[in-house]
């Protein structure tokens, strides 16, 4: 192997699985230890620069961070990294002195957002501090998209939400509501700088079956739960069938317990392992008392006379890996409502086909994935209405990027010009066997969030259902984690080949030997390296004997041992920090 | 002393022995030597061995004396029994316990200081006894433990920290052990585990007294330019005369045996040890030839390394003395303690 190039910001960044998975690299692991001593307010806002949304997020992120997290591979559970972000946004004290400046004299540059969701709201909080006058154009009279819309209240309370979007309209950008916008060329014809396109993908996927436009109470899942954020519906029949069993399905049946259902089931075509609900999910909603129903294939709706007496299903039965069914037979199921949560789709109807915004497959638009521009220079797209359904982290990352390409944009500078990252490494030796973090290994379980007792949950729609980790769950909580910034950093000049490090290594990470190839190498490591998606760190060749050091990063629990044990201190513990650019950023030095 | 014990938290894919024990059930307490001190690596060397070995940690019994060393034996085996001894004292303890118990496996762990100044007598007897034992000494030409003053085992014209040569002549205990009927005897490196570990299980199964002097850098006091204890030095001029593997009695390894180029020696409970790249004219069987390669290699400066010597065929100290085949402790108290009469009747036959 060749030795590492560690100056390379993206390995140290890989160490740290959490802040690596996450789409707007948020850093945890600081976080996390500022939450551990006390201090929520710094906790906020080291979230808030990546994720802006930490309040929001901290209840409904989808948190491709946990799966990702280095103390999964080790105790089988991740750190609850989503409801600690919950913690410190709970506890925060007043931030208002710490939000960006916003410069009274403008730069002139206007920009216009279509759509008040998370990603065009995350334009407005990184352009706003540069100067910029940005308007946003929402359909709705309120905003924040399908967070204030479809996610029900009683997994993110209005509060939250409005307090979070205000910080970034209190930053003076020009929101319009009741505004939608109804033609792409009328705007583009208002001369604004730069066009975010923020529109989400609106429109819920129906299910032509046989029935489906004989009644009234088939109801498509978003819009549906729409109706219920603004007032329009309060009730539905007891017995409900949920067609599809993906996150919307889950809001749709635990809504419904909320308007009245007692008999809720929650159909679906597959077999549990190829849900796409997230797991949490699955259990909050059978928690409530949701069925859910595996291997049924929609047939028909069953409508006498207008009403709706239930529907028909073809039982399946499937073969190994679920790709190929068999019918056992058709079963009929009675019910009062159905909602339909079988998918979400993009619909553009509003942009002329000759402006030069051209469309690919499924009549999407072309979107650059590092600029998030369009084939039209100056129009860019981000969140939902890039490459249609994701999530709210992924709509704040495009958001980011977007703005960096907008602020590009404006200045002439070509959009494709990224700004680089960068990174910072701190000794964190404070005295010989002294270290200024929390080096042992807690081991703590991954500690249970408390719900609302189930005899109270249902009195108000709106009523949160998760109580938020107490003082001493959050205490234990945030001692799990494995603090994967602080790095083990090797200088090879120094060691003189004693095998303290490799002797004291509680998870046999460190070898060594003469070099190889990497695949040959992880064979005969200290404990074999299988896990192939963690990467292999190897040394020069050292001093004495030509060898060279390796430490397989997957299970280090970073406590700093080898470091420790170290007579030379050819190993160190040392903090990364990933200087991530957003726009404007300072440390872009082509500007 | 570390800012923390060693995590129990284990890599998850640590094999386990036919005890169905970790290597980390080997370990004992958590070291409180200067960091990068040779012995904690001869520490980590006897703890794959003994977890290799599958000795179930209740057999084993840990003895040492004083020093940087004799501290080790708090380092492996928590669930061993132990004794720490009065400085040196530790072989006629030794001596003792396998009167006293043939069952238990003894890891004898000394320094050059305990064993060849204040101790050299009675590790002598010990080797003449040929007591059942693993006895290793931790060897770093200095007292680490008193702030390094030359050992018995310093070389002529090897440097202290302070720049000072030694002028008295060192005791070799290798030569020492050949020379007074040490039935096995072995040489190796702290920083070479590859060697350290096969040797180590071999002395284990030996059946006599095992004698691993095990060169093991005082990286305070004995590591620095001019020593010739320290990591670099020893590296230069360590010449392995012999490799070995352990191979344990198990048919079907011993057919996969190569039988040419390699010199095969069967250890008493059936286990082989075997010689890889034996040197023509090496027979680790032939006492006066060994002792007259290692003396020429001597004088060329060259560290020579690897399982020197050994010998299964001498009596041990159970058949010597005749010993109880069962552990005294577990002897009934009528047999153990047969009263009056049968000394009177025993000392009778004296009279
Ligand atoms: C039921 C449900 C639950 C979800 N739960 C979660 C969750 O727990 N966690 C998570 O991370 N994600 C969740 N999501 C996904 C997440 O809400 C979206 O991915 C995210 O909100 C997308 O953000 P966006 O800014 O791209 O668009 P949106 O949030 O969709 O916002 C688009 C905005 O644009 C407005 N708009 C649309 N067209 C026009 C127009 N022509 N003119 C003016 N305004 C217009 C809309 O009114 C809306 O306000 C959920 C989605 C659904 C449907
Ligand atoms: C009877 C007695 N005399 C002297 C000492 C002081 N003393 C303690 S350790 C030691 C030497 C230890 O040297 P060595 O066995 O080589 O161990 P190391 O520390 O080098 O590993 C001496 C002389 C003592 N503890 N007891
Ligand atoms: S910090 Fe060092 S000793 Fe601790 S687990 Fe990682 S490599 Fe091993
Ligand atoms: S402890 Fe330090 S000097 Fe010793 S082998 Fe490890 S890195 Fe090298
Ligand atoms: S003084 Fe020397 S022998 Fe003693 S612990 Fe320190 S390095 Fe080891
Ligand atoms: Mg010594």
């Amino acid at each position: 192997m060749d030795p590492t190039n560690v100056q390379d910001p993206n390995y140290y960044h890989r160490v740290v699985d959490c802040q690596w998975a996450c789409p707007a690299h948020t850093n945890v692991p600081e976080y996390i230890r500022l939450i551990a001593q006390g201090r929520y307010t710094d906790a906020y806002m080291t979230n808030r620069e990546s994720n802006v949304f930490p309040g929001v997020l901290g209840r409904t992120c989808d948190r491709p961070c946990e799966p990702a997290c280095r103390r999964g591979r080790i105790d089988g559970s991740p750190v609850a990294i989503c409801r600690l972000k919950r913690v410190a946004a709970d506890l925060r004290g007043d931030i208002t002195e710490l939000l960006p400046r916003i410069p009274a004299a403008k730069n002139g540059k206007r920009v216009a957002c279509i759509g008040a969701g998370p990603a065009s709201l995350t334009v407005a909080n990184d352009l706003m501090p540069l100067g910029y006058e940005v308007v946003i154009f929402e359909k709705h009279d309120k905003p924040g998209g399908l967070m204030r819309t479809n996610i029900p209240a009683f997994r993110l309370p209005a509060s939250v939400l409005d307090e979070e979007i205000a910080m970034i309209l209190d930053m003076g950008v020009d929101i319009r509501y009741d505004s939608p916008i109804e033609s792409m060329g009328a705007l583009l014809a208002e001369k604004f700088d730069a066009v975010f396109v923020g529109s989400g993908a609106p429109r819920g996927k129906d299910l032509e079956l046989p029935g489906r436009h004989d009644t009234d109470r088939i109801h498509i899942g978003i819009d549906w739960l729409e109706s219920i954020a603004f007032g329009h519906v309060d009730s539905i029949g007891e017995r409900v069938l949920i067609i599809g069993v993906g996150n919307t399905a889950m809001d749709c049946c635990r809504s419904s317990r909320r308007l009245g259902g007692t008999e809720i089931k929650v159909m679906a075509r597959r077999p549990r392992p190829y849900f796409k609900a997230s797991p949490w999910e699955l259990e909050d909603a059978e928690e409530e008392g949701v069925e859910i129903v595996i291997n049924h294939a929609p047939k028909r709706f069953v409508v006498e006379d207008g009403t709706l007496l239930g529907m028909e299903f073809e039982r399946l039965e499937w073969d190994q890996d679920a790709r190929h069914s068999r019918t056992i037979d058709t079963i009929f199921m009675p019910c009062d409502d159905v909602i339909l949560a079988i998918g979400q789709e993009n619909a553009f109807p509003w942009i002329e086909r000759d402006l030069g915004i051209e469309v690919g497959k499924w009549d999407m638009p072309i979107v650059d994935e590092a600029t998030m521009q369009s084939t039209r220079p100056g129009v860019f797209f981000g969140g939902d209405s890039a490459w249609g359904p994701k999530n709210i982290i992924w709509a704040v990352e495009h958001g980011h990027q977007a703005a960096i390409s907008i602020d590009n944009h404006c200045h002439q500078i070509p959009v494709t010009d990224r700004p680089p990252q960068g990174m910072n490494l701190v000794t964190q030796k404070m005295g010989i066997s002294e270290w200024s973090y929390h080096n042992d290994y807690n081991p703590s379980p991954r500690q249970r969030m408390q719900h609302v007792d189930l005899t109270e949950r249902f009195k108000r729609l709106e009523l949160e259902v998760e109580l938020g980790f107490d003082a001493e769950q959050t205490a234990r909580e945030v001692q799990r984690c494995l603090n994967c910034d602080i790095q083990t950093a090797f200088t090879a000049s120094l060691c003189i080949e004693c095998d303290a490090c490799i002797d004291i290594c509680p998870v046999q990470c460190l070898t060594i030997t003469p070099n190889g190839d990497e695949h040959e190498l992880r064979q005969r490591l200290s404990a074999p390296a299988d896990n192939l998606d963690q990467p292999l760190f190897a040394s020069e060749a050292l001093p004495q004997t030509g060898r060279v050091m390796i430490k397989d990063e997957d299970v280090c629990v970073h406590c700093g041992l080898c470091a420790e044990r170290c007579p030379t201190a050819a190993w160190d513990m040392e903090k990364f920090e990933l200087k991530i650019p957003y726009a404007g950023s300072v440390m872009w030095s082509s500007r | 002393m570390p800012s923390i014990t060693k995590p129990k938290v284990t890599h998850p894919g640590l094999r386990k022995n036919e005890l169905e024990l970790t290597v980390r059930d080997y370990e004992g307490a958590m070291s409180t030597l200067c960091a990068g001190c040779g012995h904690d690596s001869v520490t980590a060397a006897l703890v794959q061995a003994l977890w290799e070995l599958s000795v179930p940690p209740h057999m084993i019994a840990k003895l040492s004396g004083i020093g940087c060393s004799s501290k080790t034996t708090a380092y492996f085996a928590a669930g061993a029994h132990g004794f720490n001894s009065v400085h040196g004292r530790m072989p006629a303890i030794a001596t003792g316990a396998n009167a006293a118990n043939r069952d238990l496996l003894y890891v004898g762990i000394s320094g050059d200081g305990d064993s060849l100044s204040i101790g050299l007598g009675h590790l002598s007897h010990a080797i003449r006894r040929n007591v059942r034992m693993l006895y290793i000494i931790e060897n770093n030409g200095v007292y680490g433990l008193t702030k390094g003053q030359f050992s018995a085992s310093a070389d002529i014209g090897s440097r202290s920290k302070r720049g000072e040569p030694n002028t008295v002549m060192p005791i070799d205990p290798v030569m020492l052990g050949l020379s007074i009927g040490a039935t096995f005897v072995a040489r190796a490196f702290s920083g070479d585990k590859q060697q350290l570990v096969p040797i180590l299980k071999a002395a284990a199964r030996h059946r006599g007294f095992a004698l691993v002097d095990v060169t093991s850098p005082c990286v305070t006091f004995n590591d620095h330019e001019g020593s010739t204890k320290s990591y670099l030095y020893t590296r230069e001029h360590d010449l392995k005369v012999t490799s070995t593997d352990f191979v344990p009695p198990a048919p079907e390894i011993l057919a996969t045996i190569p039988p040419t180029g390699h010199a095969l020696i069967p250890m008493h409970d059936g286990s082989l040890v075997r010689f890889h790249a034996v040197p023509p004219d090496y027979d680790p069987t032939n006492r006066v030839a060994v002792m007259d390669y290692l003396q020429q290699h001597h004088d060329r400066g060259e560290v020579v390394t690897g399982l020197l010597y050994v010998d299964e065929s001498v009596e041990d100290v159970h058949e010597l003395n005749n010993t109880s085949h069962i552990p005294l402790a577990q002897l009934p108290y009528e047999r153990l303690c047969p009263g009056a009469d049968a000394l009177e009747r025993l000392q009778e036959r004296f009279r």
